[in-house]
């Protein structure tokens, strides 16, 4: 009788993340959808100006900049995250993995908003004072956010060069070729789905950072034409406006969620359903 | 010209090694600029005055008080979750559609970015419960945003548990529950603590979600529903509205070092973990 | 063990409640809260009344939170706070809501202090903020682009600036956007080619505030009605207030209470 009570409990409890992302999409989409059949899904999505008290939604630029910035930061984050991992997998000896990885991993610990703020004190003045521009820009988010998404790409990439056997690389060294050359066209191949997953889920956490981004970018809502460009993200676009929001400037923002959170499933759902069902 | 296989080699392993000590650094010069820039503002007064004049004199007590309120009760109610959800995925069920479904639930919760978490507290906790501005609405905001970190690292924590412990067990004719209870939850407790506390590091240093649930009152919430701030909060105020950045700074430090000695203490109990296990 | 944790967890709930429950009737007996909500701008300044006021009235407690006038306003209609704080005039559909004038705000344009101009008349300040003018050549300065900040579609600060600078004209897009006084001014004080508009009150030497039209911003202009940009705080109540909360309302239009405004730069009712 217990046991089956126990037993019944613990589902209850499996299905509770089930239950809280059904809630989290049911409330946003209930909130974020009116407006998209009330102004038109094309007025919403493709529509280039956004003055929500005037009855403008477009967020057209927001979604541009939102990837413009997520390619920047994959762009210098996914080298150097797989340098890393591919250094702390092949050439680093035990007691150094032992001291590297965690402190690789901390990177992670440290709050958005302390990255955010450092991004202001020192990398926008010095991109303002030698490329020009006001400095909040899309190159110094681009910046901060490669330097967020690092944990998640060197831990997942780490995992899958870790996962290619030992013998594909006994194999091509006893051939003769050179470690680098057993690297590049053996163990970095094998592990190929998972370090693409591991860019994957950066790309989620840099489009889903929300207040570092509102701290660097500038939050202007033109789509910027060059790196030096001020640009407004999707979650800007959300965390700036929110609290001051009524009426129909709140489910402009419920809309903003709604394209967010369809883009984050969607990457979510390739990194690891689609690139792990495919290896 | 072909450059010799060597020659590349030795420049790959350098160009490798740079940047995992440039990746290194980076975290080294963060933690530096934070220590340097707040250490001398910080003093037993700072940690134990509450601010006053919006935070650009006093200290940060009230924030501390905050923060561990909103962390304690969060974590209170997502470790019983996580861990029985754990539980269930791996000793009650077997794969299944199932399981794929929930652990489809679990992934997805945890690839949401906070602000999502933040916008959907706001219109659900604090807009239709009526919670207002509130330490429950965060509360409950930041149970489900940590709830997955906790599945994941329960989850891993009881599969290292080795079979043999578990066959004893059924062997002396204990139920499962009580194979579960007795042996396989002591086992993976250290794994466990490990995922609870790399949770309450995110909780601390999370913003986007709690400003919007919690608010970003000054005053020491005294009851579940009173508003509150965090530290983080308070660091992001602080430092963004330029109200004072000799305080931002302190705020900062002991948010980045309360952070990495909770991160640096669960890696700890996962490293004895794993070479207990292995 | 889970039995017990989950007992310890019930328990440990049920007490915080309670405990919480019990804390707000002991406080209703001897003390009493005021909730007051709203714009970001007059925010800072209720803060420091509040802190004055509970020196005096220690029975009371005045808790403030920021969300933005529009927020306030809502909040005040759902009566989910006391006192809503706005810091522009109320619109046609919300005038059922009691205003209280506590004080003048104006609304300063800033520069970096480095900048050399001290004076531009209204009609270049719209140019620049429609994206007329881009460079600062075109105002005699260097030739650099401009670095113009606004405030945020909603926030009050921006309606008034709408209302009494732009008139008919619309704020250009690719203009950066911050979302309080506090950044607008970070970015003033610390980028040399910006330009933006903050609260009179929060102007110090971090950053220029310049002449329009030949007139200062500051308290005599605004007084005589000479400075136009300026904008009303308003203190917004639904019905009649309680007891405490007029007391509070009293406070703030009592004379310790306007000295404090006035010595934030704010220009008073009194």
């Amino acid at each position: 009788m217990k046991e089956y009570f126990v037993k019944y409990m613990l589902m209850a409890f499996a299905l509770s993340s089930l239950f809280f992302l059904f809630l989290i999409f049911i409330f946003i989409l209930f909130e974020g959808l009116p407006l998209f059949h009330k102004a038109g899904l094309k007025h919403i999505i493709l529509g280039s100006k956004w003055a929500p008290t005037k009855g403008s939604f477009g967020i057209f630029p927001m979604i541009i900049s939102s990837f413009l910035v997520t390619f920047g930061a994959l762009i210098i984050g996914g080298p150097m995250g797989l340098s890393c991992a591919i250094y702390l997998s092949e050439y680093s000896g035990k007691r150094m993995k032992m001291f590297l990885k965690p402190a690789l991993e901390l990177l992670a610990g440290i709050p958005s908003v302390v990255y955010g703020f450092l991004g202001v004190v020192y990398i926008v003045p010095l991109v303002r004072d030698y490329f020009g521009g006001p400095g909040f820009s899309l190159l110094s988010t681009s910046l901060i956010l490669g330097v967020m998404i690092l944990p998640t790409v060197i831990s997942i990439s780490f995992d899958a060069l870790m996962s290619v056997p030992k013998t594909y690389r006994e194999g091509s060294l006893a051939m003769g070729a050179t470690k680098w050359q057993t690297i590049y066209k053996v163990v970095v191949p094998s592990a190929k789905s998972g370090i693409l997953a591991s860019f994957i889920l950066g790309m989620g956490r840099a489009i889903g950072e929300t207040m570092a981004v509102i701290m660097v970018a500038g939050n202007a809502l033109r789509t910027p034409l060059s790196i030096l460009d001020p640009l407004r993200t999707l979650t800007s676009n959300i965390a700036l406006e929110l609290a001051y929001a009524s009426g129909d400037h709140r489910l402009g923002l419920f809309s903003t969620g709604v394209v967010l959170l369809i883009i984050i499933m969607i990457l979510n759902y390739i990194a690891n359903f689609g690139i792990k069902k495919g290896s | 010209m072909r450059i010799k296989p060597r020659i590349v080699d030795v420049f790959v392993r350098i160009s490798l090694n740079l940047q995992a000590f440039f990746t290194v650094g980076i975290l080294a010069v963060i933690v530096a600029i934070i220590f340097i820039k707040g250490s001398p503002y910080i003093n037993l007064e700072f940690i134990i005055s509450s601010p006053q004049d919006m935070g650009r004199h006093g200290g940060i007590f009230s924030t501390i008080v905050g923060t561990i309120l909103l962390v304690l009760l969060s974590i209170f109610l997502a470790t019983p979750l996580g861990v029985g959800t754990a539980i269930f995925l791996t000793e009650y069920t077997k794969e299944s559609v199932f399981t794929k479904v929930i652990r489809f639930g679990v992934e997805s919760l945890a690839g949401i970015p906070s602000i999502l978490f933040g916008l959907f507290g706001f219109i659900f906790f604090v807009t239709k419960l009526k919670m207002g501005w509130s330490l429950l609405a965060g509360v409950l905001t930041t149970t489900i945003m940590i709830l997955p970190t906790i599945i994941r690292t329960s989850e891993e924590a009881i599969k290292a548990v080795p079979r043999s412990l578990r066959i004893v067990s059924y062997s002396l004719s204990a139920t499962k529950w009580e194979t579960v209870k007795k042996v396989v939850l002591p086992s993976a407790a250290p794994g466990i603590l490990t995922g609870v506390m790399l949770s309450v590091g995110r909780a601390v240093g999370e913003t986007a979600a709690i400003i919007f649930t919690m608010g970003s009152s000054l005053r020491m919430p005294l009851s579940l529903m009173d508003s509150g701030r965090t530290m983080a909060v308070h660091f992001y105020i602080l430092a963004r509205e330029g109200i004072s950045m000799e305080n931002a700074y302190a705020t900062a430090l002991i948010l980045v070092l309360s952070i990495l000695s909770i991160n640096i203490l669960a890696y700890y109990i996962m490293n004895r973990v794993i070479s207990k296990f292995s | 063990m889970s039995k017990a944790a989950f007992f310890i967890f019930l328990s440990f709930v049920t007490l915080l409640s309670s405990c919480s429950i019990n804390d707000n009737s002991e406080i209703a007996k001897k003390k009493h809260t005021i909730t007051i909500a709203g714009s970001t701008s007059v925010m800072p300044f209720v803060e420091k009344l509040s802190e004055h006021f509970m020196v005096d009235n220690p029975n009371i407690i005045v808790n403030v939170q920021s969300g933005g006038s529009t927020a306030g306003i809502q909040a005040c209609f759902n009566k989910t706070i006391d006192i809503g704080m706005s810091s522009r005039e109320l619109k046609e559909e919300e005038r059922a809501l009691k205003e209280i004038l506590i004080c003048y705000d104006g609304i300063s344009i800033v520069v970096h202090p480095k900048n050399p101009i001290k004076d531009l008349p209204l009609t270049k300040i719209r140019a620049i903020f429609s994206g007329k003018i881009k460079n600062w050549k075109e105002l005699g300065w260097i030739d650099r682009k401009i670095d113009a900040i606004t405030r945020e579609e909603g926030s009050g600060t921006r309606g008034a600036f709408e209302e009494l600078v732009m008139k008919n004209e619309e704020i250009d897009d690719a203009i950066m956007v911050q979302d309080s006084n506090g950044s607008v001014k970070e970015i003033v004080a610390t980028d040399p080619y910006a330009i933006g508009y903050i609260s009179l009150g929060l102007v110090d030497e971090r950053v220029k505030g310049l002449a329009i039209d030949g007139i200062h911003a500051n308290i005599q202009n605004i007084t005589s009605r000479r400075y136009k940009i300026v904008r009303p705080f308003l203190f917004l109540t639904n019905g009649a207030p309680k007891e405490h909360v007029q007391t509070f309302i009293d406070f703030v239009l009592s004379k310790q209470g306007q000295d404090i405004l006035r010595k934030e730069g704010l220009v008073g009712v009194r």
